[in-house]
């Protein structure tokens, strides 16, 4: 098979509007995965009886199947039982859910690593709980595991072309589409490499440039 | 022993000293089968300066501890200027009362490590608690703080982090910020224990000035001898979770009665 150019380009659009989901996907998966993982993190730290059971129960579920499947499930099977959105809802939703489990862990590391001394001192003063976790604990805890939560942007970026087997249409199901079409694959696989690595390779300097930046400071 | 755990008359028409700030009856505290805290009952009376000094693992920190409601006691009541802190025959459900948490406000501490909120500056570490805790407005809050720095010396830090301080403004800022909550009584843990040599002095110096001009309730666990014997208006030996002696610190250091005092004296002094 030999690379055409003329082709490449005319499909260059059409992939380009798929790379735009995929990182519209990415966006507001990891705005959800961020927030819901801060929050199990913080609820299981809190010990409260059943709910952090639940949580522990969650994070191990969704970190112990793989992503395919509960995209599978959560778009073919749930609307069985009445729940059901669009693909790219639904996309959003699973890939969201399932790195909140592994961003909950690296909020749980950032802060089991603000020493007791913290605590301490917030006690000694009477700060109420929701000043001592949203103004003492919770600042340094983040500031340490930004680099972390960054390259699981960049995972979540690449991940997101499992949601192509639940129709919804990012850059790697766009790239399927128009290869199949058209009995060309070598065009639009390697510029969907392409473009995955264009927008990757400067967003893993920018967290490496946050690692420096964040690093502990004593 | 007192006779009974009822609450003390406090209008009785006798002449009685003064009801002491700090109560504590038959407090111990034990981690598994070791016992931290054997049975204490230790007063300290409104505005009295303590120095408790004693070796390692003695169960000095522990009281501090226990009062700043770092420690849950194993057993026995304390109480904090008239109120109770602790009531361990009341079962475990005294831990984080509405009633601890407003007795607690009176007592603040300074820790070994400072423990300022490394990401807050001199200011910030100060203003957060007046402002969040006791209800003050950010104006107010920020003038008395900017007094409270310059009283420990460091009106020109005010808008620098704890990692850009020396270990010995760490511990002034942490001085001004425990100061800034108005506490009735003020707990230092070996507040210069974990500064360089060069930098004890200009702590100390603080806390000598606090002890002169304040009518605040000090309670301290230092092994800075000399420093206890002159600004403490009592010291108590602690050895092995019990007090086994107290006294002016004229008598404690110069002429002990008890032989362990004695020794560990002998082995502090020494060098």
């Amino acid at each position: 098979m030999i690379w055409d150019n003329a082709f490449a380009i005319s499909i260059l659009p059409i992939l380009l509007q798929g790379l735009w989901t995929t990182v519209h996907i990415t966006v507001v998966g990891t705005l959800l995965a961020a927030g819901l993982g801060l929050v199990f993190a913080v609820l299981r730290r809190l010990a409260i009886p059943v709910l952090s059971k639940v949580i522990a129960f969650l994070v191990v579920f969704v970190r112990g199947t793989p992503l395919l499947v509960q995209a599978y499930v959560a778009f073919f099977v749930l609307p069985s039982y009445g729940i059901s959105f669009d693909a790219l809802t639904t996309g959003i939703v699973v890939i969201g859910v399932n790195y909140s489990a592994y961003m909950a862990e690296v909020y749980r590391s950032g802060i089991q690593g603000v020493s007791k001394g913290q605590w301490e001192a917030a006690t000694a003063l009477s700060l109420p709980g929701t000043r001592t976790w949203g103004r003492i604990v919770l600042p340094q805890a983040i500031r340490t595991v930004v680099p972390m939560l960054g390259n699981y942007l960049i995972q979540m970026f690449k991940d997101s072309a499992v949601l192509s087997a639940i129709t919804v249409v990012e850059l790697m199901a766009t790239a399927q589409a128009i290869g199949s079409s058209n009995f060309r694959y070598l065009e639009p696989l390697t510029l969907a490499a392409l473009l995955f690595l264009a927008v990757s390779y400067p967003a893993s300097r920018l967290v490496n440039r946050l690692e420096r930046r964040y690093a502990p400071q004593h | 022993m007192r006779p009974s755990t009822e609450p003390q008359p406090r209008t009785s028409g006798v002449a009685l000293p003064p009801d002491p700030i700090i109560r504590f009856e038959n407090v111990s505290k034990n981690w598994g089968t070791n016992h931290v805290l054997k049975s204490l009952n230790f007063d300290v009376a409104p505005g009295e300066k303590v120095s408790i000094i004693g070796p390692s693992g003695s169960g000095k920190t522990t009281i501090l501890r226990i009062l700043m409601t770092l420690e849950t006691p194993s057993e026995g009541k304390v109480t904090v200027d008239g109120d109770t802190l602790w009531d361990v025959s009341l079962g475990q459900k005294v831990r984080e009362t509405r009633q601890l948490r407003e007795t607690r406000k009176k007592i603040g501490m300074v820790f070994q490590q400072f423990n300022l909120f490394p990401h807050m500056t001199a200011m910030e570490n100060i203003i957060e608690a007046p402002i969040h805790v006791l209800g003050m407005n950010k104006a107010e809050a920020r003038e008395r703080a900017a007094e409270l720095l310059n009283l420990v010396g460091l009106g020109k830090h005010m808008n620098h982090t704890p990692p850009q301080m020396s270990g010995g403004q760490q511990q002034r800022v942490a001085i001004a910020r425990a100061l800034a909550m108005r506490p009735k009584v003020l707990l230092f843990d070996e507040p210069t224990s974990a500064l360089d040599p060069e930098l004890i002095g200009e702590v100390l110096n603080v806390i000598r000035n606090l002890a002169h001009t304040t009518d605040m309730t000090m309670l301290m666990v230092t092994h800075e001898m000399r420093f206890a014997e002159e600004i403490s208006d009592r010291v108590v030996m602690f050895d092995n979770g019990a007090a086994v002696e107290s006294g002016p610190p004229a008598q404690i250091f110069k002429d002990p009665q008890q032989e362990r005092t004695r020794s560990f004296l002998r082995a502090v002094l020494q060098h």
